[in-house]
C-alpha cells in the first residue's frame, strides 16, 4: 500500500512526487508513456510566463506567480536549463494602448513585479525586429523560458533519488474503492493507495469523472481545498509550432507575445533555451486527444500571424514543426483539491497554460494537500536530497573545461550528435539515472541529442548503438518512443525465401 | 588552453573523398607536412557506406564500388605516409586559422595552420526543414541514415517504404531496399523533373518497375508511434498541392531524399563568407575562400553530383593550399578578381573570382542549371564579347555542368571586368 499515488508523468505530476518526498511517505508515479514528459509538458511554449494574463483571485494568478519565483530558485538546486530573458506583450495599435494597461494592472493585482509600459523607442532598441506597426509593448522582465524535458526529468529524478517509484507503460485502467483506501489497476498491476492524484493531463476528466461516480453522498472531507462532485470536461486544444535553427535564434531576444485584439491572439516569437526560435502556438480544439498532427492549415496560421509582431522571422530556417495539446476546461482556471465524497481522491486538472511555469507552485500546494490529508511527517532533517546533479552541456563549456572532462572520461571526446554538440558521456550518463531514459526521444529530452538542424539523420543510428549497448538489447528493440515505435523492422533479406523453399508452401 | 599550440602546414578537416584528395594532392605538390583530421574511425566519409557501384568512371575508368572508391586514396594517403588523426571532430576554426579539435585519446587540442582546407562534405536536409503537415513517428529517415543503418549495420529500416524526393541517395535506396527484401511503393517528386541522376532512374527505378511520380508531394504523415501511412497529392505549377489529387499509401516507412545541404557551420563562425545559392563558402580560381589561406572543397563548397569531380576539385585545393604556403601564408588580398557571373538558367558558379595572373593555364568552372533544358547553348561571355558557345541536348539540376577558360583567353583582354556564364536558345 502506497501513501500516494500519482497518476501522470507529466510535470505536475513529477512536481508533486518531488515535493512529497520531502515527507515521510510512500509514493508512486504512473504513466502510460514510456517514460516523463510525454504528453502536454513535452510539447509546449517552454515559457516561463510572468503572471499577467490570468484574472486576479484565480488558483492560475496565484500559482503562476508563484512559480515563476520558484523556478528561477528551483532550477539552483534541480540544475534544469531557465534563462529569465524578460517577456514583452506587443501592442501594433494605438487603439488597443487600454487593453495594454489592463494588462499591467492585472499583472501588478497577481504581485508580477517590475511591470512597465515601454514605448515604441525603448521596444524597437530591445527588439530590432519588432514589426514596424508596433507602438508600445509591456516590458516583464521576470518573464523567461525553460527547458521543459530538463525540469520534468529534473524533478523526476530528484523524486526517485529521495525514494518515489515510477511505473511506465502503465496506462489506468480501473479505480475502484478498497475499504478507506484506493485500488488502481495500471499496466497489468493492481496498486493499492490511501490517496491518489488525477495529473493526467488531457485525460484528467476521464479520471475526475471516475473520482466522482466513486464519491459517496459522505461528504466529509480531509481538506480545505475541494472540487465539486460534477462531471469536468477537458477539450484538447491542439496548439502548432515551428521551430528554427540556432541562426534563427537571436532573431528576437525576449519572448514576444502579441496583444490579443480584435483580430485574434496572436503567436509568440520566442528564443529557446537550447538557442533555436520558437514561433506559436495555434489554438483549435480537437475531438481527438492523440491527434499532435500538424496541420497546412495550422502551420500556415503560425507564419502568418507572427508577422503582426515581429518582422522577417526567417522560417526557411524551420528545422521542425510540431503540436501539443492543451488541456483546457471551460472555466479556464486549474482544478486542484479533494473530490467531495471521495476522501483521498485528489485533482490535478485542466492545467494548461501557465501551467508549466506554475508547475513547482503545483507541487507545493498538491503536496501540502496531501501532507494535511495524511498528516505526514517531515523527513528527518538531511534525509532529502534537493538537489539533482545536471547534464553536462557542452555548447557551453570552455574548451579548458572540456578537455579536464576528457580526461575524466574520454567518452566526452567522443562527440555523437554534431548539431547540438552531444558527447557520448552525457547519454551514457543519462542512461543510468532513475526513471531511466529507454528511447531515441528520451534520450533526445535529457541531452538535447536530435535537436538539431539535422534532426536526427546523423545520430540516431550512433545512439540506437549506444542504447543497445547499455541497455543489453536488440536493435529491434530499439524505439524512438516506447513500444509500436520501432526504429528498425528486421534484418537485410530476413524475409526473403531461399530458392529452394520458394513455392513449396507449408510450413517450410 | 595549457597544452601548446601545435604548428602544421596543411590541416584537411574531413578525411572523406574530398579531404584525401586534397591531403594527398598537397603532399605531391611538396607540402608534406599535411594533417587530415576526421571525426569517424576511419578515412573515407560517406562513400564507407555506398556500397553499390558506379563510382570512378572518369577517374578509373572502370566502376568501382563506394568503399572501394576510397580506398583507391586511402592507399594512397598510406604510401605517402600523410598522417591522420580520427575520431576527432574539429570545433572551431579562426580567422588566423587556429584549428581546435576535440578526440577521446587526445582531449581537446589546437593546431596553427599555414592553410586550411574545408572538406566536412554535406548533409541531408530533414523532413523538419519541409515542414511536412502530419504526426512524427518512428519510420521517418532520410535516405542517407537508412543507407547507413542498411548497408553498415544490416538493420531493415521498414518493410513497405514510399519515398519524397528523387535525389540519388533515395533513387539508390530505393533500389536497395526492394534487393534486402522491402516493397517500394514509390518515388515521389515535388518538382517536375528528377534531382537525380538519368542512370539511376533507369538502373534503381525503372528497372525494379518502382514508379517515379513527377510533380507530386507528401501532403500528411499518419501514425502516432510508427508510420502508418502517407498521403501524396499532385502539385500545381507554384508547387502546391491540388485538392482532390490526393492518394494514401499505407506504409511503414517514408524516406526522404529532399536535398544535400552543404555543411559549413565551421566556415560560418570562422567568418568564411557563404554563398545563399550554395550555402557553400564564395571562393576565387584557387579555391581560396573568403578567409585567405582557407580553401574549401568537395560537397562542402557545393554539392556534386559524381564524386570524380570532387577529387579532381580537392586536388586542385590541395594544391593550390600547398602553393599558398610556400608562398609564405600573405593575409592581405586586395582584390579577389574578376567576377564570374551565373545568368539565365545557370544558377551558380565555382569558382565566383578569377584572378587571371595567378590562375593555371586553363579553370575549370563547375555549375548547375535550375531547370531541365532541351537543345540549349552554354555561353561564356567576357565581358560583353561571347567567347564560347556550346550546344547540349539535354541539361538538368540533378547534373553537374562544367565550362573550361583559358588564361590566354582572360588575360588577352584587357580590363576585363566581368566573366557571364548563361544559357542561350540560340
Amino acid at each position: 500500500m502506497y501513501d500516494v499515488i500519482i497518476i501522470g508523468a507529466g510535470v505536475s505530476g513529477c512536481a508533486i512526487a518531488r515535493e512529497l518526498t520531502r515527507y515521510d511517505c510512500t509514493v508512486c508515479v504512473v504513466d502510460r508513456e514510456e517514460d516523463v514528459c510525454c504528453g502536454t509538458s513535452k510539447a509546449n511554449s517552454a515559457i516561463v510566463h510572468a503572471g499577467f494574463d490570468a484574472q486576479p483571485g484565480t488558483l492560475m494568478g496565484k500559482l503562476n506567480v508563484e512559480g515563476n519565483r520558484l523556478m528561477y530558485e528551483w532550477a539552483k538546486d534541480l540544475n534544469f536549463a531557465v534563462l529569465p530573458i524578460g517577456s514583452l506583450v506587443v501592442c501594433v495599435n494605438d487603439e488597443d494602448r487600454p487593453g495594454l494597461q489592463a494588462l499591467l494592472e492585472r499583472g501588478e493585482a497577481n504581485g508580477v513585479p517590475d511591470l512597465r509600459i515601454i514605448e515604441r523607442d525603448e521596444l524597437v532598441e530591445l527588439e530590432p525586429n519588432i514589426s514596424d506597426e508596433a507602438v508600445a509593448a509591456l516590458w516583464a522582465p521576470t518573464g523567461g523560458i525553460v527547458d521543459p524535458f530538463g525540469l520534468t526529468v529534473a524533478l523526476a529524478e530528484n523524486a526517485a533519488a529521495n525514494g518515489a517509484e515510477f511505473k511506465f507503460d502503465a496506462p489506468v485502467t480501473a479505480i475502484e474503492r478498497a475499504g478507506e483506501a484506493w485500488q488502481v489497476a495500471a499496466g497489468g498491476e493492481t496498486l493499492t493507495a490511501r490517496t491518489v492524484i488525477n495529473a493526467a493531463g488531457v485525460y484528467a476528466d476521464e479520471l475526475h469523472n471516475r473520482f466522482v461516480e466513486l464519491a459517496s453522498g459522505d461528504d466529509t472531507l480531509q481538506t480545505a481545498m475541494t472540487v465539486a462532485a460534477e462531471p469536468l470536461s477537458i477539450v484538447a486544444r491542439k496548439g502548432e509550432y515551428y521551430l528554427l535553427d540556432t541562426t534563427a535564434g537571436q532573431h528576437v531576444r525576449h519572448t514576444v507575445f502579441m496583444l490579443p485584439t480584435a483580430m485574434g491572439k496572436g503567436v509568440l516569437v520566442s528564443p529557446t533555451v537550447h538557442g533555436n526560435l520558437i514561433v506559436g502556438p495555434t489554438a483549435s480544439d480537437v475531438e481527438d486527444k492523440e491527434s499532435t498532427n500538424t496541420t497546412p492549415a495550422g502551420l500556415a496560421e503560425v507564419v502568418s500571424k507572427s508577422s503582426l509582431t515581429v518582422k522577417n522571422v526567417p522560417f526557411r530556417e524551420v528545422i521542425t514543426t510540431f503540436a501539443g495539446l492543451r488541456a483546457h476546461q471551460a472555466a479556464h482556471d486549474f482544478v486542484i483539491g479533494e473530490v467531495k465524497g471521495a476522501p483521498g481522491l485528489f485533482d490535478c486538472a485542466a492545467i494548461e497554460s501557465p501551467g508549466l511555469t506554475s508547475a513547482p507552485a503545483i507541487g507545493v500546494m498538491v503536496s501540502g494537500l496531501i501532507v494535511d490529508a495524511l498528516k505526514l511527517a517531515p523527513k528527518p532533517e538531511g534525509a532529502f536530497d534537493p538537489t539533482r546533479p545536471g547534464v553536462v552541456n557542452l555548447v557551453i563549456t570552455s574548451f579548458e573545461d572540456w578537455d579536464d572532462l576528457c580526461q575524466q572520461d574520454p567518452a566526452f571526446g567522443h562527440i555523437v550528435c554534431r548539431c547540438c554538440r552531444v558527447s557520448e558521456a552525457q547519454i551514457v550518463d543519462v542512461i543510468h539515472r532513475v526513471p531511466q531514459p529507454r528511447s531515441l526521444d528520451a534520450i533526445k529530452r535529457r541531452t538535447g541529442a536530435t535537436m538539431g538542424r539535422c534532426q536526427g539523420g546523423f545520430c540516431s543510428p550512433k545512439i540506437m548503438e549506444i542504447l543497445e549497448r547499455e541497455l543489453g538489447i536488440a536493435p529491434e528493440q530499439v524505439t524512438k518512443r516506447g513500444p509500436g515505435s520501432e526504429l528498425v523492422v528486421g534484418y537485410n533479406k530476413d524475409r526473403i525465401v531461399a530458392p529452394d523453399t520458394a513455392g513449396k508452401g507449408g510450413d517450410a | 588552453m595549457s597544452k601548446a599550440i601545435e604548428q602544421r602546414a596543411i590541416v584537411v578537416v574531413g578525411g572523406g573523398p574530398a579531404g584525401l584528395a586534397a591531403g594527398i594532392a598537397a603532399y605531391e605538390a611538396g607540402q608534406t607536412d599535411v594533417l587530415i583530421l576526421e571525426r569517424d574511425t576511419q578515412l573515407g566519409g560517406i562513400l564507407n557506406q555506398c556500397i553499390h557501384n558506379g563510382f570512378g568512371l572518369h577517374t578509373f575508368k572502370e566502376e568501382l564500388t563506394g568503399p572501394e572508391y576510397a580506398a583507391r586514396y586511402i592507399q594512397r594517403a598510406d604510401e605517402l605516409g600523410i598522417e591522420r588523426r580520427l575520431g576527432t571532430m574539429v570545433l572551431d576554426i579562426s580567422q588566423d586559422r587556429i584549428v581546435t579539435a576535440v578526440s577521446p585519446t587526445e582531449g581537446i587540442t589546437q593546431i596553427k595552420a599555414g592553410a586550411v582546407i574545408l572538406a566536412m562534405g554535406c548533409r541531408e536536409r530533414p523532413r523538419g526543414a519541409l515542414a511536412t503537415p502530419g504526426y512524427r513517428p518512428a519510420g521517418v529517415y532520410s535516405a542517407g541514415t537508412a543507407q547507413r543503418l542498411v548497408n553498415i549495420e544490416g538493420q531493415l529500416p521498414g518493410r513497405e517504404v514510399v519515398i519524397l524526393g528523387s535525389g540519388d541517395i533515395g533513387l539508390i535506396m530505393a533500389r536497395r531496399m526492394t534487393l534486402e527484401g522491402a516493397h517500394v511503393a514509390c518515388v515521389a517528386e515535388i518538382m517536375p523533373y528528377s534531382g537525380g541522376l538519368k542512370r539511376n532512374i533507369v538502373q534503381c527505378l525503372d528497372d525494379f518497375g518502382i514508379p517515379l511520380l513527377l510533380s507530386h508531394t507528401v501532403v500528411d504523415v499518419e501514425g502516432r508511434d510508427r508510420v502508418e501511412a502517407v498521403t501524396i497529392a499532385e502539385v500545381d505549377e507554384h508547387l502546391r498541392p491540388i485538392a482532390g489529387t490526393e492518394v494514401r499509401y499505407p506504409c511503414d516507412t517514408l524516406m526522404l531524399s529532399v536535398g544535400l545541404l552543404p555543411e559549413n557551420e565551421l566556415s560560418r563562425e570562422a567568418g568564411v563568407e557563404l554563398s545563399t545559392v550554395t550555402r557553400g563558402p564564395v571562393v576565387d580560381q584557387s579555391l581560396q575562400t573568403s578567409i585567405p589561406g582557407i580553401f574549401a572543397c568537395g560537397n562542402v563548397l557545393h554539392v556534386h553530383d559524381l564524386v570524380d569531380f570532387v577529387s579532381q576539385e580537392a586536388a586542385a585545393a590541395g594544391a593550390n593550399a600547398a602553393r599558398y604556403v610556400a608562398g609564405g601564408s600573405h593575409d592581405a588580398v586586395d582584390s579577389r578578381g574578376v567576377p564570374v557571373s551565373a545568368e539565365n538558367g545557370v544558377r551558380y558558379t565555382v569558382p565566383s573570382f578569377v584572378d587571371v595572373d595567378a590562375m593555371d593555364d586553363t579553370l575549370t568552372v563547375r555549375f548547375r542549371v535550375a531547370n531541365e533544358y532541351r537543345n540549349r547553348y552554354v555561353s561564356v561571355y567576357l565581358d560583353d564579347e561571347r567567347i564560347q558557345h556550346r550546344k547540349k541536348r539535354v541539361m538538368a539540376p540533378g547534373e553537374m555542368e562544367q565550362v573550361t577558360l583559358k588564361k590566354a583567353d582572360l588575360a588577352a583582354r584587357e580590363g576585363l571586368a566581368k566573366i557571364t556564364v548563361m544559357l542561350e536558345e540560340e
